[in-house]
């Protein structure tokens, strides 16, 4: 009887290691930033490029730090949330404008909107490098004490947002 | 039309001129730290394109790492402490050989356990079958028959 058993238990072990394995996605990885210190950067604001913004400016408060580009297509996809959440009031958004043109930018967020409180520009890419960022869109919420407690790669879905990212600002502004 | 073709081949030999110039141009590389720029980036998965290293592929993504390891072999940083600078921002995944810990145990050492697994499940089949084949001598009449079939075999061919 075990004879026979054995080789049905390995298979249906195989099935059930397949069956987890394939409903990951792949490109979704594990943050090594999660719960430590959000990287410090300054950088200049992409409207007005003689201000500039300071990670420091931001302690004592929860915020969210959205990776955008005006060539990154899957921003756009989750813009229309964002300018619904910038219209209702109460979440500190600041835009990382990730390897992109000025004028560029400017045009996007002229034509879709700005829902964002500033952006800021990291032309180079470095700040996206010290956030570990390898696909945009990616989404990062910062605690008062400017500790990462998470990050969303691709786009947010309303269903992200009303599950995920906004309880997690409730909690911690809490 | 002889105009025409006589500037075309002025405008494309100036091309030809120009990409000549551009490799000569490159940086005057010291071997030794192109050896360590290779060693490095071909430790490094590209988090993009999951199955190539960051010296393979063209990604945008590569290509601002590739200036990152680059830039800190010139400030005379150490593989490791460059290694080091790319786990803590895109975690273990990053590299394809990542240290031993234990959440990549299973890692280094799951190879060998189905080895020995397989190992071990060959050595016992191949010991069972021996004693099947051992413990159970042919009787006399069991002889005579194999003997008598492998007569007719013969006949029939």
């Amino acid at each position: 009887m075990v004879k026979y058993l054995l080789p049905l238990l390995v298979f249906v072990v195989l099935i059930g290691f397949f069956w987890v394995g394939l409903g990951k996605d792949p490109n979704l990885l594990p943050s090594a930033l999660l719960d430590k210190p959000a990287p410090a950067f300054t950088l200049s604001n992409l409207h007005s490029p003689e201000k500039s913004f300071s990670t420091e400016d931001m302690k004592g408060k929860v915020w969210v730090l959205n990776v955008w580009a005006s060539w990154c297509a899957a921003c756009r996809s989750e813009h229309p949330l964002f300018m619904d959440i910038a219209r209702q009031g109460g979440i500190n958004l600041y835009g990382l404008n990730y390897k992109d043109k000025r004028d560029d930018a400017l045009t996007w967020l002229r034509q879709l909107g700005n829902p964002y409180a500033a952006s800021l520009s990291d032309l180079s890419g470095d700040v996206g490098i010290d956030y570990g960022v390898y696909g945009v869109p990616e989404t990062f919420i910062i605690d008062k004490e400017g500790i990462i407690r998470m990050k969303h790669v691709g786009p947010v879905s309303r269903a992200d947002w009303q599950e995920k990212l906004l309880p997690t600002i409730k909690r911690l502004e809490g | 039309m002889k105009i025409l073709i006589l500037a075309l081949t002025v405008a494309l030999s100036f091309g030809v001129l120009n990409t000549a110039q551009a490799k000569e141009a490159l940086p005057n590389v010291d071997p030794k730290i192109e050896a360590r720029f290779k060693a490095i980036t071909s430790e490094l998965r590209c988090q993009k394109c999951q199955n190539q290293t960051i010296y393979d592929s063209g990604a945008g993504l590569a290509d601002d790492l590739k200036r990152q390891v680059r830039k800190q072999i010139n400030e005379g940083k150490t593989n490791e402490e460059i290694i080091a600078f790319m786990v803590a921002r895109y975690g273990d995944f990053i590299r394809y050989r990542p240290d031993f810990k234990s959440s990549t145990a299973m890692l280094w050492i799951g190879p060998f356990i189905l080895l020995f697994l397989g190992g071990f499940i060959l050595v016992y089949q191949i010991r069972k079958h021996k004693t099947i084949i051992s413990d159970a001598p042919l009787s006399t009449e069991q002889h005579s028959r194999a003997a008598a079939l492998m007569k007719q075999k013969g006949e029939e061919s």
